[in-house]
């Protein structure tokens, strides 16, 4: 390839010349590799299985660390994603690793819509790139990249052929993500088994036109190892976190009556060479197939869907601005259509509200009026027994007046004493 | 009024989601393997860059690049052979492939002969922006495509060396004019040219001025400060930006000096060593550009100036006038003051929200 690309380039009208002396530019790809470093990886696994075959078992085993998470039942409604996201550090180097797995995948008894779940996550991972790529200010660069770049399909080790199950998800996947098919728990199938299991599966994978992921094989430094790894795809894994002592020295494995199994012996499972191939020598070629690949396929289809085409390359942006332009109307229109309804709903509910204002209003008044009238029943009386009161009074006043004008009469025609005593006996009269 | 966008702190280049546990690592994994892998796929796909060269005519441009980079990019005009002086500005660009240690480099170098050689210097710099612009156009046109290639081709100007004449006072009402516009649209890095006619301590004063009139004018040049990552890239880049603009010489032609053989000048009092500091600050600007900052420089043209580009370019489109047939490679408008251009989009909301609000109440 690099030949090609010299040749390509030549072609273009451009030449190589050749150096006088040492120019430094060879530090280019350190420059790269330090920049990388300090903005961290970010790598995302999806684990789809049924529930009870050691996903969580050998995500810790892949990467040597207990990841949290209590197992899941088998009566789930239906199949669920769960995503979790951690931080790991190796030397200078870090990793934003993201492991989402299948919760319930293969429990329920209608299996029809198993599939969606998992491809409808997919799509959202895709959409929401695309999205950030197609805002107009984006921030590419620190973007936490969260489309799946590896799925790794636990087969179930019956040992006979993949389940319809399975064919189905796979075929449903193929296009989406990058398919590496492994058969969980072998350590319940024997050897001569396996071999029979594994040339089954491969075959039927391809009757099928399933396209599981191939190691990359034209780079000179990888293509031998890829290549002797495609051909023992699938891997037959086992995981195992717990460490038992074997000869001298601690090793990751399983232990049971008849015999332990070792987690990174060669001989006894394909562990190692998962691992190989998807940490230590693919792990970049994964994110850019799903980057190139994938992706693009995703964003083509969907805005293709959308309604831009390619066909005049020159007008590419107006289109691009166009349907945004009619969007945004579309958009715009439907605001304006729910800001009626709710204008309508507002003016509704203001006349129900004045209504009962009114009513209460009215309620309000009639009680007044109520109150007013006893008050003044009230007032009337009071007004009565204060006249009569008055009446009394004035009455009094008069027989006082009359009682002092015959007094004075009376004590101008005849004695004092005989006064005062009818005075007194008057005064005594009246007390 | 668009801001130039600031490349963020690492702090937050890993953008956080919302549950991120720290988990302790109980064996070797070998997450580290995927640094190589990097370096391979680098190494298999090539590298890119491309280089502006800016300035008067006679100021040492085509022999600066050969210098640079070791290999007889250009050929240099000799004095005294008549070449017509270009009327207007015309920018000339050259591809080569250079190879060292198996790093495979395309090199494009764009001049400018004709640049502030006329009477009347007015708006020379536009076709020159006009050029910049018209590479970050073909790459946003490519980046827009449907079905678009696996590796856009890069020709934006990643960096643009400006040759500032050698007077020993101050920069010009035309230097500062262009380093003003350029400095919005691309890297740009001012070397002192020519610098075997000044002294030292007039290298230094001139420096010095030339430092001043940068900040009066508030002209950002490459390293921009407001780019600076963390505190190590900070005191990098400072002991940089202390010594900007560099005062460079360029040969091509070997000399002896005590045995050694020695790019240099020679002159009738000595011979100008390129290559050594006491001399001259070459070694500086090729340190600079090619060893420690050519990816850096890469990836600000890649992620401000460009999203700059392209955040005008997708405000203003729909404004332009729509159909087949319009690639316009005339120079497009200066992104400078856009205060006032800034997107009819916005303004079009506005009326139409005016409307609706007028339709109820």
């Amino acid at each position: 390839m690099a030949a090609t690309d010299i040749a390509r380039q030549v072609g273009e009208g451009c030449r190589t010349v050749p150096l006088a002396g040492h120019v430094g530019f060879d530090s280019l790809p350190d420059q790269l590799v330090n920049k990388s470093v300090s903005q961290g990886f970010c790598f995302n696994i999806l684990c789809v299985g049924e529930t009870g075959l050691g996903k969580s078992t050998l995500m810790d085993t892949l990467f040597n660390t207990k990841f949290e998470g209590e197992p899941a039942t088998h009566t789930q409604p239906g199949v669920q994603l769960r995503s979790n996201t951690y931080d790991l550090q190796e030397s200078n180097v870090g990793l934003k690793l993201t492991i989402v797995s299948t919760v319930g995948f293969g429990d329920q008894i209608n299996k029809e819509d198993s599939y969606k779940p998992i491809v409808e996550f997919i799509d959202a991972q895709f959409e929401a790139y695309l999205q950030e790529e197609l805002k107009i200010r984006r921030v590419l660069h620190t973007y936490h990249d969260s489309r799946i770049h590896a799925c790794l399909y636990f087969i179930a080790p019956t040992g006979h052929s993949l389940k319809s199950l399975d064919l189905v998800t796979m075929k449903k996947l193929d296009s989406k993500v990058n398919i590496i098919p492994i058969i969980a728990k072998s350590d319940a199938i024997s050897k001569s088994e396996l071999t029979k299991f594994k040339i089954k599966i491969t075959s039927e994978l391809v009757n099928n036109g399933v396209q599981i992921y191939q190691f990359p094989t034209d780079d000179e430094s990888v293509a031998e190892i890829n290549g002797t790894m495609n051909a023992h795809l699938p891997f037959a894994v086992i995981g195992s976190t717990e460490e038992l002592k074997i000869g001298n020295k601690m090793m990751k494995a399983r232990q049971y009556p008849w015999g332990t199994v070792q987690v990174e012996n060669e001989a006894h499972c394909d562990f190692v060479k998962l691992r190989e191939m998807l940490i230590r020598v693919n792990m970049e070629d994964l994110r850019e197939q799903t980057h190139s690949r994938h992706y693009e396929l995703y964003r083509r289809c969907k805005l293709e869907e959308m309604g831009f085409k390619d066909t005049d390359p020159d007008s590419k942006p107006f289109s691009l601005q166009e349907t945004y332009e009619a969007k945004r109307n579309e958009f715009l229109g439907e605001l304006q259509k729910k800001e009626e309804e709710m204008r309508q709903m507002f003016v509704q509910r203001v006349k129900e509200k004045e209504a009962e204002l009114k009513e209460a209003e009215k309620e309000l008044h009639e009680k007044f009026d109520r109150l007013k009238k006893l008050h003044q029943d009230e007032k009337k009386k009071l007004e009565d027994k204060k006249k009569s009161l008055d009446d009394e009074v004035n009455a009094f006043k008069q027989r006082k007046t009359a009682a002092e004008l015959l007094q004075s009469q009376g004590s101008q025609a005849g004695g004092s004493q005989t006064l005062k005593r009818d005075k007194e006996k008057k005064n005594l009269g009246f007390l | 009024m668009d801001p130039l966008r600031h490349s963020p702190s690492p702090s937050s280049s890993r953008a956080s989601s919302p549950r991120t546990l720290s988990c302790e690592r109980l064996g070797y994994v070998g997450i580290e393997a995927v640094l190589d892998q990097l370096k391979i796929k680098a190494m298999k796909m090539g590298f890119e860059f491309n280089i502006m060269v800016v300035g008067q005519s006679g100021l040492g441009k085509s022999t600066m690049v050969n210098t640079l980079f070791k290999s007889k990019i250009w050929k240099s005009t000799m004095p005294g052979l008549r070449v017509p002086m270009p009327q207007t500005l015309q920018l000339h660009s050259v591809t080569h492939v250079i190879e060292e240690n198996g790093v495979k480099l395309k090199l494009t170098v764009t001049d400018t002969p004709g640049f502030g050689d006329q009477i009347n210097n007015d708006k020379c710099w536009d076709p020159i922006l006009g050029y910049i612009n018209e590479q970050y156009e073909r790459y946003l046109q490519e980046e827009i495509l449907i079905t678009r290639q696996r590796h856009i081709p890069d020709t934006r100007v990643h960096c643009c060396i400006y040759f500032v004449p050698p007077t020993g006072h101050c920069l010009r009402p035309l230097d500062l004019e262009f380093l003003q516009r350029l400095c919005r649209a691309v890297n740009v890095v001012p070397v002192i040219a020519r610098a075997d006619s000044l002294t030292i301590e007039e290298r230094e004063a001139f420096r010095h001025r030339i430092q001043d009139d940068l900040k009066t004018h508030s002209i950002e040049v490459y390293p921009q400060k407001s780019f600076d990552e963390d505190v190590n890239d900070k005191i990098l880049n400072s002991k940089i930006r202390e010594r900007i603009p560099f005062a460079v010489v360029g040969a091509d032609r070997e000399h002896m000096v005590n045995g050694r053989c020695v790019l240099g000048r020679k002159m009738k009092w000595g011979i100008i060593e390129v290559e050594n500091m006491a001399h001259c600050e070459f070694p500086l600007l090729r340190d600079l550009l090619i060893r420690s900052h050519l990816q850096d420089l890469k990836d600000i043209t890649h992620n401000v100036h460009y999203e700059n580009y392209r955040i005008i370019r997708l405000k203003e489109s729909h404004a332009l006038p729509q159909g087949p047939g319009w690639v316009n490679l005339a120079p497009a408008p200066p992104p400078a003051p856009t205060g006032t251009r800034a997107s009819p989009g916005p303004a079009k909301m506005c009326r139409w929200a005016e409307d609706n609000s007028d339709e109820d109440f």
